[in-house]
């Protein structure tokens, strides 16, 4: 069976199809779902939280999202141990909606940044980067205006501890704390990341390196599905 | 009742806005220590006190007006 992921639209999503796409390529049952939903489909295995500006960004990235009504249902999933992915403002949502630790603050250099950047793998032992390698670099492009995750540095100091750091800039395009691309919960099932692993699935588009992250997480599914089954 | 929110990035997180400012007004020849951009949110409120209505605008304010990682806040109601 295919693996059945739903991705998340709200008003102003722009990478939905995007993900839907790149889901499907890679193996997914994926399914669009409008946020005024107050149910995940039936049978849903992970939820994506799409890229975008969600309710305008109004007030602060992700802050308004976080009311709509599907949030319910992707808060319970998650704290059943349901697998979630936010890239780019999905993080930001996932951070406001206190899913993920952190917020995303204005670039530091105020800019709009719209390019590939490198960002290393910390671990391979999560569903979202399983098939990496620790320390594995991958090519992936950011676009955002809101990259910057911020936490304070005790919090910061407890998150690496316990290796929720996941993922890391090379180089450090937007002032991000201790150069944090992405972000894992405590429990290991819910994870956020600036860069675009769905713009990044085929080499002609030029990095096929974001088909690891999400073929990484259809994999967790399939192995979960198996449990339930068997 | 009508309240007015003063949200603000907090002490010592970075405030690339307010650095912009900043930046400007230095250049317009103005002698600026330094500008920290916030923001500013009018409420109209129902509540039959001051201190009810401070109290509801409150909690507005941590559910969402700010975002306690990054951002202070003031009340006024008037």
């Amino acid at each position: 069976m295919k693996p059945k992921v739903a991705v998340v639209q709200f008003p102003g999503s722009n990478d939905d199809h995007d993900a839907q796409w790149a889901l499907k390529a890679l193996g997914a049952d994926a399914q669009l779902v409008w946020h005024a939903e107050t149910e995940l489909p039936r049978g849903t295995g992970a939820v994506v939280l799409p890229g975008g500006f969600s309710y305008g960004d109004y007030l602060r990235c992700g802050a308004i999202a976080r009311f709509a009504p599907i949030m319910d249902a992707v808060a319970r999933f998650a704290a059943e141990g349901g697998l979630v992915l936010g890239t780019c403002n999905g993080f930001q949502i996932l951070c406001e909606a206190g899913l993920l630790p952190g917020v995303l603050r204005p670039n530091a250099s105020l800019s709009f940044i719209c390019r590939d950047v490198a960002v290393r793998v910390e671990r391979s032992d999560t569903p979202f980067t399983s098939r990496c390698e620790p320390g594995q670099r991958l090519v992936v492009p950011i676009k955002h205006g809101e990259g910057a995750w911020y936490a304070p540095a005790q919090l910061v100091e407890e998150l690496d501890a316990r290796g929720q750091l996941l993922l890391r800039y090379e180089e450090n395009p937007n002032g991000a704390v201790a150069d944090v691309a992405g972000v894992l919960n405590e429990t290991g099932n819910v994870m956020g990341l600036m860069p675009h692993p769905e713009h990044a699935v085929d080499p002609l588009l030029g990095s096929g390196d974001g088909a690891l992250i999400l073929a990484s997480l259809l994999d967790a599914v399939r192995d979960r599905s198996l449990v339930a089954t068997s | 009742m009508k309240a007015t929110v003063l949200v603000r990035p907090k002490e010592g997180i970075l405030d690339p806005q307010g650095q912009a400012v900043e930046q400007s007004l230095r250049k317009l020849g103005f002698d600026v220590a330094q500008a920290r951009v916030g923001r500013v949110v009018d409420v109209e409120v129902d509540a039959a006190s001051a201190d009810e209505a401070h109290a509801k605008v409150d909690e507005m304010c941590k559910q969402l007006l700010a975002n306690p990682l990054i951002e202070s806040y003031e009340i006024e109601v008037r």
